[in-house]
């Protein structure tokens, strides 16, 4: 099964996820009051519905955005709205909210299973649409646009993205498991709205529990529909779960630098993304609850949540025994992940994962002169020049970068965690990429 | 750089063996004096004193390996101070330098001391019983002259270097494990050959340089080094002066030699041909230093010239991002 990875790069981070790994996904109670960022997605921030002191029901959408590129917000409580307006969001420092009391008396809602195979596939994918699914593995590029590809791009295979090659992150792992027929039946709906066969779950071999798992149910199941799913393990590497490597890890093909996915025939999906498209189409249940990995030797207690959207990270802390000797909080993983200064945002639909780590794992030193051992190059998945970017920025240069193929860069952080002077490359690639674009 | 001189430190006890304690006296002299220029250089420049990061000391020790034990004791000082402050620290400290700092203090030396540096040798402990007071003696050591290998090599001819040494096996055996005259830390192909395959073992360096440097000039000794062309005798080359070292712990240096393994190996073929070059064609016995230091000219062209290959670059046309 080796021989399943990328052709260049790549590195072997410590993984932290025996932290997690074991732990079954655990629904957290809901906190009394939510803050709903209406900028969740890539795209333009949504339109509120509701109005202060409206009463709302879990579920109910109260955000939309109606022309531009974007996704409908839910609320993920039953309660009263209490206010709209600016509050700390992970990302953008500050973007419009909602802010909703919960009433502790409302029952959660159920959603009755629907049986998504006699809606046909436009309706299909007006519900996935309806539910505000977004891609959760990162930027949040809302999902019923990347379902329909242009009619010129030939799409043959779907993607399930079961790499999970950050460190700590055990979300997609503990769904793989847990979730293993919400995950089958997803990539199901998937395949009847692209109208092709063929799909292929790409797992790392750290996880062959799911990967069992997977193939088991897979044989169980063959036959029933006409449909061609296969999980394949790949060699343990990071960046495997970074699109394009996982695309060529699959299926040897190359997504040319500028290109999407569609352009070699494939179309990519995250595991956690495929649950949320199973309930969308299979239970009628917006995207209001995230699955997400709490971890870090900071907090008193590591979990895989399921939380609602709009908890904020204060309040899952409390809910996990709170935390100690905490130096640095990054939401997402290590790898690509960003820090985050406050307690008080909120989860959001993209969250993956919350780090509070410690003294032990966190690297505080300084960075020193480029030494020109030339391992950035070696351990840059799309065989950059990373040390020659940085030196560039350095001198005032970055925009004369491109030649290295800057705009290639994915942050991946691999060349950064190599280098033995601890040069924050993946910050000199961000400004290379910032005067590249500025010179046009 | 604390493995690189850890794995360096069985060749100072061969030599301690060897030479005496004057070895490990020049050494101790040579890295001192190298840590200590440097912290004065960054302090007066108002850089970051970084001496422990461990390339100070490096330097010294491989400065103290390519000079004779028979020196005076003030002259790693001197190199020191070329190597350390002209070559590092003027140059913008470690990253920054052209040239690799121990080579240039060596040839500094060779310039301000050219006697001492090319006729200060001891014969090894094995080949000549010499008094014990030669190897405490604080002065430089001229009561006994014994020629290098390569000297008599260049002097006298393949014939002469044989009768020295008895036999053509005893020659092999001899520099193989290092029983011959030559620099402090020079001598043993067997030693330096171990500690640069544990350094590629370890990841720290990889072969391309070490072997592209091997080959080359075995192969340039076999071609030119004999009396008519294609007569040389390869082996003697490979393992006499300093080019085992240069191959595995000078030419290696990531600062001052090029990243990509496809320059690596020019590089290393460079200095392979430049040596031999020098050492059978030049005015000198020995050639790796200057190889070296005129390779290190070439490193930032290489860099420049071979650049990485790119996974999935752009299409000529880039294809339109319709998101
Ligand atoms: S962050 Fe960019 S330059 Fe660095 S390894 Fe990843 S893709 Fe290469
Ligand atoms: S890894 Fe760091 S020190 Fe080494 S070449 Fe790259 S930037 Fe320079």
């Amino acid at each position: 099964m080796s021989g399943f990875t990328f052709p260049k790069g790549g590195i072997h981070p410590d993984e932290h996820k025996e932290l997690t790994e074991h732990l079954a996904i655990e629904e957290m109670a809901p906190p009394d009051q939510v803050v709903i960022p209406l900028s969740m997605h890539f795209g333009a921030p949504a339109q509120p519905l509701v109005k202060k002191k409206q009463e709302v029901q879990e579920g109910e959408p109260i955000a939309v955005v109606e022309k531009a590129l974007g996704a409908t917000i839910h609320s993920s409580v039953t309660g009263i709205v209490k206010a709209i307006e600016p509050r700390p969001h992970p990302t953008m420092v500050r973007c419009d909210a909602v802010i909703i009391d919960r009433d502790p008396q409302a029952p959660p809602r159920i959603y009755e299973p629907q049986d998504w195979r006699k809606i046909p596939r436009e309706q299909l994918l007006a519900k996935v649409k309806e539910a505000g699914v977004v891609g959760l593995g990162g930027a949040g590029f809302p999902t019923h646009v990347k379902l329909s590809p242009p009619p010129s791009a030939k799409v043959d295979t779907l993607i399930l993205n079961g790499a999970e090659c950050e460190p700590y992150l055990t979300t997609d792992h503990r769904l793989m498991l847990e979730y293993t027929n919400q995950v089958i039946e997803g990539a199901k709906i998937i395949l009847k709205i692209l109208g092709i066969k063929k799909c292929v779950i790409g797992v790392e071999l750290n996880k062959p529990d799911a990967i069992n798992i997977l193939t088991k149910a897979l044989a169980q199941d063959s036959g029933k529909d006409d449909f061609e799913i296969t999980a394949q393990g790949m060699e343990v590497k990071y960046p495997q779960g970074s699109e394009k490597q996982l695309i060529y890890s699959l299926t040897k093909r190359a997504v040319p630098g500028g290109g999407l996915p569609f352009d070699v025939g494939v179309i990519v999906q995250n595991i956690s993304t495929t649950v949320a498209i199973y309930e969308a189409c299979a239970l009628y249940k917006p995207l209001y609850e995230k699955v997400a990995t709490f971890s870090g030797r900071a907090i008193n207690r590591q979990a895989n949540l399921k939380v609602k959207v709009g908890t904020l990270l204060q309040d899952v802390v409390n809910y996990l025994g709170g935390t100690k000797d905490l130096l640095k909080i990054v939401s997402g993983g290590p790898m690509m992940g960003f820090a985050i200064s406050e307690m008080d945002v909120p989860v959001t639909k993209t969250t993956s994962g919350v780090l509070f780590l410690d003294s032990s794992e966190t690297d505080t030193g300084e960075f020193g002169p480029c030494i020109h051992c030339g391992w950035c190059m070696q351990a840059c998945p799309m065989g950059l020049a990373p040390k020659e970017v940085a030196l560039y920025v350095e001198a005032g240069k970055g925009h004369l970068t491109t030649k290295f193929g800057i705009m290639d860069c994915f942050e991946c952080g691999c060349c950064a965690y190599v280098c033995p002077a601890k040069r924050p490359l993946v910050q000199f690639a961000r400004l290379a990429k910032i005067a590249v674009k500025k010179h046009g | 750089m604390w493995t690189v001189s850890a794995t360096l430190m069985p060749v100072l006890l061969l030599s301690i063996y060897n030479f005496g304690l004057r070895s490990l006296i020049l050494t101790v002299i040579s890295v001192v004096s190298c840590v200590v220029i440097e912290a004065i250089c960054q302090k007066v420049m108002g850089r970051k004193v970084s001496v422990s990061d461990g390339s100070a000391v490096l330097t010294g020790i491989l400065m103290a390996f390519v000079i004779p034990p028979g020196v005076p004791y003030y002259l790693p000082i001197i190199g020191a101070f070329a190597a350390i402050f002209i070559a590092k620290e003027l140059m913008g400290g470690i990253g920054y330098n052209v040239w690799n700092p121990a080579l240039v203090g060596r040839a500094f030396l060779q310039a301000a001391f050219p006697v001492a540096i090319t006729t200060a040798w001891i014969p090894p402990e094995q080949l000549a019983k010499a008094p014990i007071t030669v190897f405490l003696s604080p002065g430089s050591v001229d009561a006994i002259s014994t020629a290098t290998p390569l000297g008599v090599l260049k002097q006298f001819g393949m014939a002469a270097l044989t009768d020295q040494f008895g036999s053509l096996s005893s020659i092999y055996y001899n520099f193989f494990i290092g029983f011959k005259p030559g620099c402090i830390g020079e001598t043993s192909g067997l030693l330096i050959l171990l500690g640069g395959l544990f350094l590629i073992f370890r990841g720290i360096i990889t072969w391309h340089i070490p072997v592209a440097t091997i080959v080359s000039a075995g192969f340039m000794a076999w071609l030119i080094g004999g009396p008519s062309i294609g007569t040389g005798n390869p082996i003697v080359h490979v393992f006499s002066g300093g080019l085992m070292l240069g191959a595995f712990y000078m030419c290696t240096d990531y600062v001052t030699s090029p990243t990509l393994k496809s320059a690596q190996i020019i590089f290393g073929a460079g200095v392979g041909i430049l040596t031999v070059l020098i050492r059978v064609k030049g005015g000198y016995p020995e050639g790796v230093c200057y190889a070296i230091l005129l390779m290190n000219c070439l490193t930032p062209a290489l860099d420049d010239w071979f650049q990485p290959k790119r996974f999935a670059p752009p299409k000529a046309a880039p294809v339109a991002a319709s998101k």
